[in-house]
């Protein structure tokens, strides 16, 4: 795929709707692009993190550990971002994420994910979108599950 | 060391001093007769006075000569004696000039030894700096002043004295006029030298300085730079090359003056001749070739003269330089040259007892860090030596690396004082906190603890035996070293090795100890071997390389690699690797020189792919100075992504604002050449500009063909090219078992290749060969090429290799985070299980588990046992771990 092509796709994805072709074409040429097979996977919970990872292609699973082994909590999709917690908040990855099918995905750096939200403030707003929903999906998960453990007696 | 320079030149030149001296003094009677010979030509072979003709020569009735014949004679002869003189000379010039060069070396490799047997403490006060210069630069006028020390002031004396003679025998008023001043230059002249000399001294010291200073500011520079000291520096140098500068302004002021004097008076000569000689031939009293002679002989006294003054600057000169040296090449507590040269008649076991008895340290500044010392340590046993102030000059002073100022330190009874470096060197091993790393492989590095004594003499050819004779006899004559430098020097088993094979081992065992294997591992496989050199080991390569190919149908590994194929376009490789399907070797081909290359260009151009070239050149500079154009040029994007650096991208900006894409011909050679430059670095894969289309390809696959078939004889040498079933010179032994590239976007593609590629190495018994090439990394100056962390191992798997009696540790593994500290301390600790180990440690928590724990504090013991005793509640290392 030509970088020409790459802005495209990457303009398709909405977090990047709005940033200006020039600029997006800094973020395809530096961007790595990498194709995971099945099962392979992109980064391990505990591990530094280093890089966000916008998915182009397949599909993910977001595993976390607990007492007995992975739990899937989450899959994402193509235009969704993964690892942004890790380089927003400097914490090692807060949970595994594994390529289902095959996948191909655009790695940003911290570096380069910093420079970007800094200079398109658009792109920081599109981004906390995606936290508050991802946030407000959780909390929507814990109260059901409160209620759940509620009606099992438990608490 | 001899204290006066000329006790020195006696001691060590005498005979060639005699040698020369006789050849000065024969050389005179030849000189004599050619000082004469002028007034005879013109007396007798010209005016004719004297002679009736026909002459027989030398009365033996053979030959008689008439008046022209006779001229022609004399005249022969006078020539005949300036040959005769200019042999002498020569012949003593030569030898002057081997004595003196042999002489420089004898000094300078005697400093170079003291050096080497100078008591530690020194270099803290002498530098590296002042060193040097001293060895190399100060004392290479002295060959020259040795040479001339005794053979030039009696040779030119003696000329000076065959001209007076000559002189007086002519004319003696005449004589006693010409040299008349002569005395009154004796008084004057030494008394202007004393200011010179003083002068002199004063500028041997600056300048040593200048010199600590500059190897100062080289060794800070990191420093000067993060604190904008620069300037400072220069103003600081500005002042010492001041004071060097009036320092010589006064040298030269004087020593002109005296050259001045000189010249005034010796002009006084023909002044006395031309006006007395020339009254008295007026008068008739003397001939007038009488008075030519005259002239000549003192023009001819002129120059022994004047070298004489020459010689006796030189030779204060040289004094002072020689005083100033050796008095600081001769520090209070040098060990003697015995020490070194010595080999134990058996071998001497350092296992046992180590004790000091009441032994007393002082520093550098005096200040007694010991003081009536005394310790026993059981041996062979692990001892921890923790607490304060004292641990690491008790560590130096075990292992002889410094000399008490009273008492003694003996392992197993033996005094480590009268205990030769044989010993010491080879049975104790000391590791510091920062070891040095020299500027050779790491293989050198290791088995420089195993190299004491040329020990096996090499095999040479007539030719090689001829030369190493001579070498020798040279190195005897300049009392050099006479270790034959090319014997294998390796003591195989003090590393309890038989051959290299075994020898190896324990290397590789050694740097497993350390945890430097897999580094050497790593460094190994991105060097090469030379398959004319190793056919052996590049042949197991290609069948590593056969091996990877068979499993890359595997699912798991597809399209991690792309194959070289002679036919195909690598896309993961850049267009000068298609191109040229082959690595450069040398720089002919070098990829930044690619477009200024004659050849590559012409097949560009039969290839049809010239303005091509130029037309992506000006795409990729347009795009790269869109992309890079608003980045710092600190900016890391730069090295990790662009072709263009942040220097040179104005550079293409300026060439891109300059013309558009369709005018790119009209450029001038030099831009055409840098557009030219970019396509070869594209990679497809990597960079998906887009530019490189399949027309391209196949373009670049037809030019592959042609530069291949033209190569010019000459350029041959310069590429190799890939080859399936051959090893690829100067290419990596990991690029060697690859033979392609490995795929771009492939996640994880490295390190799964990385994986598969150990698996072969290690089930095709390759990791010897890995290793090997490995160890022969060059690590650059100081060890710089590696890590500290490396050169550290380094120096650790050093001491180990050797397999000391008694290892003594200071700090040594300090750099490392605390589990790998604690890795290797058991690792070592475990290697010396039946050996001792002394282990100097600044964390007392480490301490744990040795058989005895030594507390020190302002160089006393304050108290020893287990490290379960000592913790106890209350005890002093109890609080001190507390406070830790």
């Amino acid at each position: 795929m030509s970088l020409h092509e790459e802005v495209e796709l990457l303009r398709r994805i909405p977090l990047f709707a709005r940033i200006e072709p020039s600029k997006l074409k800094l973020l395809a040429f530096t961007s790595e692009r990498l194709a995971y097979k099945a099962g392979d996977v992109l980064f391990r919970q505990g591990d530094p993190g280093d890089s966000a990872y916008i998915i182009v292609e397949g599909e993910a699973e977001i595993l976390v550990n607990t007492a007995d082994g992975p739990l899937r909590v989450a899959v994402v999709r193509k235009n969704d971002f993964v690892g942004e917690i890790a380089i927003l908040c400097d914490v090692p990855r807060t949970a595994t994420v594994a390529a289902i099918t095959g996948l191909t995905t655009l790695r940003i750096s911290k570096e380069l994910f910093f420079r970007l939200t800094a200079e398109f403030p658009q792109m920081a707003v599109e981004i906390m979108r995606v936290l508050g929903q991802r946030l407000e999906r959780t909390t929507a998960d814990l109260r059901e599950a409160t209620a759940r453990l509620r009606q099992a007696g438990i608490s | 060391m001899e204290h006066s320079l000329y006790k020195f030149i006696i001691k060590y030149s005498l005979r060639q001093q005699i040698i020369l001296t006789i050849l000065a003094l024969t050389s005179f009677i030849p000189y004599y007769y050619y000082l004469s010979m002028p007034k005879t030509i013109v007396n007798q072979g010209i005016a004719g006075k004297g002679v009736t003709y026909p002459v027989d020569l030398f009365g033996l009735h053979i030959v008689s000569l008439n008046a022209e014949s006779y001229l022609l004679v004399l005249c022969f002869g006078f020539l005949l004696l300036v040959i005769v003189q200019q042999c002498f000379k020569y012949a003593i010039n030569v030898f002057q000039g081997i004595s003196g060069e042999r002489m420089l070396r004898r000094l300078r490799y005697e400093l170079y030894s003291r050096v080497l047997r100078f008591p530690q403490p020194t270099f803290k006060k002498m530098s590296a700096g002042e060193i040097i210069p001293m060895i190399t630069a100060e004392v290479e006028p002295l060959g020259g002043f040795i040479a001339d020390s005794f053979a030039l002031p009696i040779f030119q004396g003696g000329m000076l004295l065959t001209t007076f003679i000559f002189l007086i025998v002519q004319n003696p008023i005449m004589a006693i006029a010409a040299v008349s001043l002569y005395p009154f230059q004796f008084w004057v002249i030494p008394k202007l030298q004393r200011i010179v000399n003083r002068l002199g001294k004063e500028r041997v010291k600056t300048a040593r300085q200048l010199a600590d200073r500059i190897h100062e500011s080289i060794s800070g520079v990191q420093e000067i730079h993060t604190h904008d000291a620069s300037n400072r520096f220069k103003s600081e140098f500005t002042r010492r090359l001041g004071k060097i500068y009036w320092i010589r302004y006064e040298i030269f002021q004087r020593k002109f003056m005296i050259k001045f004097i000189n010249n005034f008076l010796q002009q006084l000569g023909p002044f006395f001749f031309y006006s007395i000689g020339g009254y008295l031939v007026i008068k008739g009293q003397l001939d007038l070739g009488q008075v030519i002679a005259a002239v000549t002989a003192h023009k001819e006294m002129g120059a022994p003269w004047k070298e004489l003054l020459n010689h006796y600057q030189q030779r204060e000169d040289a004094r002072i330089k020689y005083d100033q040296v050796v008095s600081q090449f001769a520090p209070d507590g040098m060990r003697e040259e015995a020490d070194q040269t010595t080999e134990p008649a058996e071998p001497v076991s350092l296992v046992g007892e180590v004790q000091f008895a009441g032994v007393s340290y002082a520093d550098e500044t005096g200040a007694h860090v010991l003081e009536n010392f005394s310790l026993t340590l059981d041996m062979p046993r692990h001892v921890a030596l923790v607490g304060g102030s004292g641990r690491e000059e008790i560590a130096l002073l075990m292992a002889r690396l410094i000399e008490p100022v009273r008492g003694k330190v003996s392992i197993a009874g033996q005094n480590l004082g009268q205990l030769p470096e044989a010993v010491t060197g080879r049975r104790l091993a000391y590791v510091g906190p920062a070891g040095y790393v020299f500027n050779s492989t790491i293989g050198d590095n290791l088995l420089f603890s195993l190299r004491h004594r040329a020990l096996k003499s090499v095999a040479r050819d007539a030719e090689a035996e001829r030369r190493f004779r001579r070498e020798m006899v040279e190195a005897q004559a300049s009392g050099n070293s006479l270790e034959d430098y090319d014997a294998d020097f390796t003591d195989y088993a003090a590393a309890g090795a038989t051959d290299s094979d075994s020898l190896r081992e324990a290397m590789i065992r050694a740097l497993k100890l350390v945890q430097l294997d897999e580094d050497i591992y790593q460094l190994g496989l991105r060097g090469s071997v030379d398959p004319a050199r190793a056919p052996d080991a590049a042949a197991r390569i290609l069948e590593a390389r056969a091996a990877l190919k068979g499993k890359m149908h595997d699912d798991a590994y597809a399209d991690l690699i792309e194959d070289w194929h002679a036919e195909r376009y690598n896309r993961n490789a850049t267009v000068a690797e298609n191109l040229m399907f082959g690595l450069p070797i040398g720089d002919k081909f070098a990829p930044d020189r690619l477009a200024e290359n004659a050849y590559m260009l012409e097949v560009l151009e039969k290839a049809g792919l010239k303005t091509r070239f130029l037309a992506v050149g000006y795409d990729v500079a347009s795009t790269m100075v869109e992309l890079f154009a608003d980045l710092p040029p600190d900016h890391e994007f730069f090295q990790q992504f662009s072709f263009i650096s942040s220097e040179e991208l104005p550079d293409y900006q300026e060439i891109v604002n300059q013309v558009s894409a369709d005018k790119v011909d009209q450029l001038d050679a030099a831009k055409r050449n840098r557009l030219m430059s970019l396509p070869f670095k594209l990679i497809v894969a990597r960079h998906r500009l887009g530019h490189i289309d399949d027309e391209f390809q196949e373009a670049v696959l037809q030019a592959r063909k042609l530069f291949a078939e033209g190569l010019p004889e000459k350029l041959r040498s310069a590429v190799a090219f890939f080859d399936p079933e051959h090893y690829t010179l100067g290419g990596s032994i990991l690029d060697n078992i690859l033979f392609g590239k490995i795929a771009y976007g492939q996640a994880q593609a490295a390190e799964k290749i990385g994986r598969l590629v150990r698996t072969l190495i290690d089930e095709l018994d390759l990791r010897d060969i890995v290793i090997e090439v490995g160890l022969a990394y060059e690590t650059g100056i100081a060890g710089a090429r590696l890590s500290g962390a490396q050169r550290q191992k380094v120096v650790l798997a050093r001491a180990i290799l050797k397999r000391p009696d008694l290892i003594i540790l200071n700090e040594a593994i300090s750099g490392y985070d605390n589990v790998t500290q604690a890795q290797l301390l058991a690792a070592l600790r475990e290697e010396f299980k039946d050996r001792g180990l002394v282990w100097a440690l600044h964390n007392p928590h480490l301490a744990d588990g040795f058989d005895r724990v030594v507390l020190i504090e302002n160089g006393r013991v304050v108290e020893q046992g287990t490290y379960e005793e000592l913790t106890r509640e209350g005890r002093p290392l109890a609080r001190l771990l507390a406070g830790n």
